[in-house]
């Protein structure tokens, strides 16, 4: 199915415009722009133009070098497919519960994960375009600017990542790539001194994160037509949830929302994934487009990630970031938050969020204890499913009687904001781009609009063996001497 | 007064029949290897102790030493040839240290970090070399051979299984298992074999523990294999 503006009626004669790569987000994509004469936009599509394989070739791998191997995906929240991978193997070794220290370890290293990864986005990525705005001077409009405009804001944002990323290593061994979690378990608990290490700067963290909810805030209310607007679409809003409904953004079940908010459905288990979602693939992209099974393509499309998942919960289970989310949903006005750019807000509540949790755990003892590993009668299946900094992230492997890896199905956050994404594109090249002579500037919109939701594309480009593909091999005068499609 | 040659300049003594890797190790010096192994006769594969002796390039392991003579052994042209072979062993297999279990316990790669491999500079070959999971206990994973033959000699000689041996020539040369199938489930191969603990890379893994050992605690995380083989040594 085609949505407005995914594919031009009569593509001849139309003036391409390509934003290749788009600068300040994870991995490569394009977006290209068709334009007829008088410069209305025709056609716009957020392409995904890496190719991965890591479904194809972690199959005939033994199980247990996958959450290692998987993880390779990506260099930015690695700890995500690390978990991921072995909360769907744990089923594997028969540990259908985890021991307290391992689930709190893996919870420790994945909230680190989530604060480092949100600290990067917010502070190194998107905060040029929020404090300087979207068509300032380019050379201003990245990290190195922000560091002189706004040093203390530079600086807190990059203690915040660096703190993250030593809760890594401490519960996975090294910063990016560690080996912590196993399945089963965690390979290593916390050394008494390495708490202490991580319990030093925790309260400040709290509070800086504190800081960035509120100047993400301030930012928003302070140019409410811009930021409630700005690419502004609707649509359903997807994660996991605690079953008491709260926040969990390691573990629990899938809910769905729809677009003024009434939850549509609810308790999910994860093992049941596919019987809900299901992805088309687009000929133009290597990203497929996820949707909700029973409602269709044109309607079961939703979005995930922070601004998904702050309004997807009842509440969120520490004090600081709950009083963050109530003055979150209160901009609402009783429907929810739409807008593209209120994902900002939304990742820096979530932020604080990981902060009080990772602080609360730290006084855990069972961080310390040697009871880290549980098993029982072997299991050929798993599914494991996590909140990702990026959104939901599943995992799905089976395994055959040699131990071996017999089918993997990946489907990663940055995947399933794709139809989104797309959207907030369009909105925005049908607002600010249409008929007007583009600039830099203007079209660092449609970039801003990508950022919001934080993509990960070299995350979400996997589909080897599914993807349609045409390899044309054509002559010196531009004759076509060989062609070879694979379907999709 | 024994006998003795010098090894850089520095004079180590040694006895009749000992071989110049054997006497240097036990002087305190470190001539690298991976195929040598001090329970067996020596092999002179890898050819990592390679020396200049006499002015000839020789194995150290393979070599005995000889009275007065100068061999060259840590000098930017030995280490240089080191390199290179490793870069070579690196090709001929699918070494991707990244996802392997083996990594930082694994003598190969330590050789590589310890002579400052920072290139594979040749071109790989990819070998299709699938694993052998068949075996309750013991996974074979072919890509990561680098035809030392060890678990060849162990099963050989010391289990009494001849459960591994080397077949093809050349740039097909590769490890096979013992049995018409040639899956290692229909040998009589056992997890407590010396065969399965003398694998110095990630070829004859044990199943189950994977990365149970953390970053930090694995063999060469604090140690390079320089000082662990001449702690080896001393004890």
């Amino acid at each position: 199915m085609s949505f407005e503006l995914e594919t031009a009626v009569n593509r001849e004669g139309l003036r391409r415009v390509a934003i290749d790569p788009v600068s300040r987000v994870e991995g490569h994509g394009k977006v290209t722009l068709l334009l007829d004469e008088a410069g209305h936009v025709k056609e716009a599509r957020l392409h995904i133009v890496e190719f991965r394989g890591f479904e194809k070739f972690i199959q005939g791998r033994p199980y247990w070098e996958v959450p290692v191997m998987v993880q390779r995906l990506c260099g930015i929240c690695p700890v995500s497919h690390h978990l991921a991978a072995a909360k769907a193997l744990d089923p594997v070794v028969g540990a259908l519960t985890l021991t307290p220290t391992a689930e709190k370890i893996r919870r420790l290293m994945h909230y680190g994960q989530i604060l480092q990864s949100h600290a990067l986005h917010f502070f190194h990525l998107s905060s040029p375009d929020l404090l300087f705005g979207f068509e300032s001077p380019v050379q201003q409009r990245n990290i190195v600017g922000v560091a002189a405009a706004h040093p203390e804001v530079a600086r807190q944002g990059v203690l915040l990542r660096k703190f993250g990323q030593e809760v890594i290593r401490i519960t996975a061994g090294k910063r990016v790539h560690g080996t912590g979690a196993v399945p089963g378990g965690v390979n290593k608990s916390l050394t008494a001194a390495e708490r202490d290490e991580l319990l030093a700067d925790a309260d400040q963290m709290i509070a800086w994160s504190r800081d960035a909810v509120h100047l993400a805030r301030r930012l928003h209310e302070s140019d409410r037509a811009l930021y409630d607007e700005f690419g502004l679409f609707r649509s359903h809003l997807f994660s996991l949830v605690r079953a008491d409904g709260a926040m969990d953004l390691y573990d629990g079940h899938l809910r769905l929302r729809d677009a003024r908010g009434h939850i549509v459905r609810d308790g999910i288990p994860c093992a049941d994934y596919e019987q809900h979602i299901v992805e088309e693939v687009k000929s133009w992209s290597y990203m497929k487009f996820p949707f909700m099974k029973d409602l269709g393509p044109a309607r079961g499309w939703y979005k995930v990630g922070p601004l998904a998942r702050v309004q997807n919960c009842d509440f969120i289970p520490s004090a600081l970031a709950e009083i963050e989310r109530q003055a979150f949903i209160a901009h609402g006005e009783g429907e929810p938050v739409h807008a593209p750019l209120a994902y900002h807000w939304a990742r820096m509540i979530e932020m604080l969020h990981a902060a009080e949790v990772i602080r609360s755990l730290l006084d855990d003892p069972d961080l310390l204890s040697n009871q880290r590993m549980n098993e029982g009668t072997k299991g050929r299946e798993g599914v494991g499913i996590i909140e990702a900094p990026r959104g939901t992230l599943i995992h799905h492997y089976r395994v055959d009687d040699d131990d071996l890896v017999s089918y993997c199905n990946l489907i990663v956050s940055t995947t399933h904001n794709n139809q989104a994404m797309n959207e907030a594109v369009r909105q925005v090249a049908r607002r600010y781009l249409d008929g007007r002579q583009l600039t830099e500037g203007l079209l660092n919109h449609i970039e801003v609009a990508i950022r919001a939701f934080d993509p990960c594309l070299s995350c979400a480009t996997h589909a080897l063996g599914k993807m349609p593909l045409v390899v044309e091999l054509l002559t010196a005068d531009g004759s076509l001497a060989d062609r070879v499609a694979h379907g999709g | 007064m024994s006998k003795q040659f010098l090894l850089d300049g520095q004079p180590v003594p040694f006895e009749d029949g000992q071989s110049i890797l054997e006497a240097a190790r036990k002087a305190g010096h470190y001539i690298p290897s991976l195929c040598w192994h001090k329970d067996f006769p020596a092999h002179g594969s890898c050819k990592l102790c390679i020396v200049k002796a006499a002015g000839r390039h020789v194995s150290a392991c393979a070599t005995p030493a000889k009275e007065g003579w100068e061999v060259e052994s840590n000098t930017p042209e030995m280490n240089g040839e080191r390199r290179a072979l490793l870069q070579m062993l690196f090709v001929e297999g699918n070494h991707f240290c990244p996802s392997c279990e083996k990594s930082g316990s694994c003598e190969l790669q330590a050789l590589g970090y310890e002579y400052e491999m920072l290139t594979s500079r040749f071109r790989h070959f990819y070998p299709d070399r699938p694993v052998d999971a068949s075996h309750p206990d013991v996974l074979l994973d072919f890509n990561r051979c680098i035809f030392c033959e060890l678990c060849v000699r162990a099963s050989r000689d010391v289990d009494g299984k001849s459960v591994f041996a080397l077949t093809g020539r050349g740039i097909n040369k590769h490890l096979v298992v013992n049995a018409e199938s040639g899956r290692l489930a229909d040998t009589d191969f056992s997890k407590d074999d010396l065969a399965a603990h003398i694998c110095p890379v990630g070829v004859i893994l044990h199943k189950g523990p994977g990365f149970a050992v953390p970053i930090g605690e694995r063999t060469y995380d604090a140690a390079s294999i320089r000082s662990q083989k001449l702690k080896e040594e001393e004890s």
